[in-house]
């Protein structure tokens, strides 16, 4: 392996006029193209045609135009929907960026060994599978052994003796959101927290020299120095709360009633339950639609950190 | 003790408490059900179903533990769900790296335009990718197939792997492969021995985060598998608990632990990486 080539000479600009970068690319650029451009595309398609189950089975589907996007927004029910996902992810969010960022601004000031308890537990909760987050849930919920109800009750609110938290759609959606954040603090206060860990030191010196609290030390030297990752984690968050899934299927399917069915959820049952697998789709398009309205802040926020490096 | 300043320290301790209190309240926050998960795995059901909940168990007991492994599948199911995770890490991976190195060490024309398509393929809507999925998978003769839930996991950690891996390979003095090169080295080789070695953190991170998405995928394994019971994966199985065991909270807690076990594990063990992964590759984009 070590006898010298006479060939391998340096190529003095790097992979330019060859092929080499074009291999290198091309199966991920296959698969983005056949696993997700290919799908995202027929999933276009469905939402502009009639198909139900007759024709997923015969794939005689005929083109309907906007037919399906009419339906879902000439129906209340829908708008309700996309209403709670709103409500949903803005509780949501609000809740992971207050609760992380205070985290973050604690897990600095603490001493080392209590630091490297804080981070070891935030990394373990982050590591909990969301299936079995979301049945843990269930049974600290649980309307008669579980701890929460028997921890309310003894500290005397006797009306939660037994109280069906899944039967009532306002505690249900609570407890979606509070295992949402509780899921989602973890990555957002870790990533912030290594933002935080590169703000130099003599900055806080000198703030404070010059008089200024710890309110406004937060709110004049460490955010705007943050403030890329902050946007970054909190256009992350935004994206994940919307679709969020798994732990609404599988804790509540989107009960009780309609409780806490969001949009993503609303598309699968339209979808899978009801057969309507155009409406399903549409469902799912305008759903990427109205979190586009995100996606344009975070590519906004990518291109100034890109150009900012050299 | 008559010293004319014993405050400072005591007053230091004093402010300090606030702080060490609430740090001492999110770790019990973030631990308690995880805590109550394990224990109650534990405990023997007379105990799970009490009205006066222990903290700490009275009795041991692992009747539940062997109720989940003797459930049915659970070998089964357990070898499907690692078997489709790690290919589909490792196929990431594999793929992921060579992108990665030509984003990061070659100029090319369209680089700037394949990065954009990473960006936007890591958020892609995968919730809404089901049906067309499912369609595809049928007409191919893929549905109920575990490849095919291994190409998917491949597609929804591809992204996030080559931007991470991007950023690991930027941070390496290219300096350090030319020194390489020009002692003898060819490129490919000069990255093997020289960038491959430093990358170990950075392909660890990722993985690390490859593994815990395909091992918690939940939605593509209740979809795409539907008749083949045998090809399900631990989460469906998991999911399936309650309804298996009707209210057995002991068993299905047990379920619970073995299955979050492993992402645990390797998650506590690597956790250094985890942090410098993202402090160096996904946040910086």
């Amino acid at each position: 392996m070590s006898t010298v080539r006479e060939r391998s000479v340096p190529p003095g600009a790097a992979g330019r006029g060859t092929l080499w970068p074009y291999l290198l690319i091309a199966p991920a650029v296959l698969g983005m193209l056949y696993l997700l451009l290919y799908p995202l595309a027929r999933a276009v398609l469905i939402s502009f045609q009639d198909f139900r189950l007759r024709q997923l089975i015969l794939g005689d589907a005929d083109f309907v135009g906007l037919r399906n996007y009419r339906t879902l927004l000439g129906d209340p029910e829908f708008w309700e929907v996309v209403r709670r996902t709103f409500v949903f992810m803005a509780v949501g969010v609000v809740a992971i960026m207050v609760l992380s960022t205070l985290v973050a601004l604690m897990t600095e000031r603490l001493g080392r060994a209590a630091r490297t308890v804080v981070l070891s537990s935030l990394v373990l909760v982050w590591a909990v599978p969301v299936v079995a987050a979301t049945t843990v849930f269930q049974w600290l919920f649980h309307s008669e052994f579980g701890i929460v109800n028997e921890t309310l009750t003894g500290l005397g609110f006797e009306s939660y003796e037994g109280y069906p938290w899944f039967a009532h759609g306002g505690a249900a959606f609570g407890i979606v959101v509070v295992l949402i954040v509780w899921q989602s603090v973890p990555f957002a206060a870790i990533t912030l927290y290594s933002a935080l860990v590169t703000v130099p030191a003599e900055l806080y010196e000198s703030a404070r020299m010059d008089g200024a609290g710890a309110a406004r030390v937060f709110r004049s030297v460490t955010f705007p120095l943050i403030r890329p990752i902050f946007m970054l984690v909190l256009s992350l968050e935004v994206i994940w709360t919307f679709k969020a899934f798994v732990q609404i299927w599988v804790m509540t399917r989107g009960g009780p009633g309609e409780a806490t069915t969001i949009l993503p959820v609303y598309a699968v049952q339209t979808a899978l339950a009801g057969q309507r697998y155009d409406l399903g789709s549409a469902a799912s398009m305008l759903t990427v639609l109205l979190m586009s309205g995100v996606l344009v802040l975070y590519f906004r926020q990518l291109f100034r950190q890109e150009g900012e490096q050299p | 003790m008559s010293t004319p300043r014993p405050r400072p320290p005591v007053r230091r301790a004093l402010r300090r408490l606030p702080l060490n209190a609430a740090a001492a309240l999110t770790v019990v926050v973030c631990l308690f059900p995880v805590y109550w998960m394990v224990t109650t795995a534990f405990k023997p059901s007379t105990d799970i179903q009490s009205y006066d909940p222990r903290l700490v168990p009275g009795a041991w007991t692992l009747e539940h533990f062997r109720k989940a492994v003797g459930a049915d599948g659970f070998a089964l199911f357990w070898r499907n769900s690692l078997l489709v995770t790690l290919s589909a890490v490792l196929l990431a991976l594999l793929v992921a790296l060579g992108a990665a190195y030509a984003v990061a060490r070659m100029r090319w024309r369209g680089r700037r335009q394949f990065m954009l398509a990473v960006f936007v393929a890591q958020m892609a809507p995968w919730e809404s990718l089901i049906i067309p999925i499912y369609i595809i998978s049928r007409d191919t003769g893929m549905l109920d197939r575990l490849p095919t839930l291994t190409l998917i996991y491949f597609m929804i950690t591809l992204p996030f792997t080559v931007v991470v891996l991007r950023g690991f390979i930027a941070g390496i003095p290219p300096e350090l492969e030319e020194a390489a090169q020009v002692d003898g080295c060819t490129r490919a080789g000069a990255f093997r021995r020289v960038a491959f070695p430093l990358l170990a953190p950075g392909l660890m991170a990722t993985s690390l985060f490859g593994f815990i998405t395909a091992w918690n995928e939940f939605t593509y394994a209740n979809f795409l598998i539907i008749k083949q019971q045998d090809s399900r994966t631990l989460p469906v199985w998991l999911s399936s608990f309650q309804s298996t065991f009707g209210t057995d909270w002991g068993a299905t807690m047990a379920a619970a632990t073995l299955f979050a076990l492993p992402a645990l594990v390797i998650f506590l063990a690597l956790q250094r990486h985890v942090t410098a992964g993202l402090a160096s590759g996904g946040v910086k984009g």
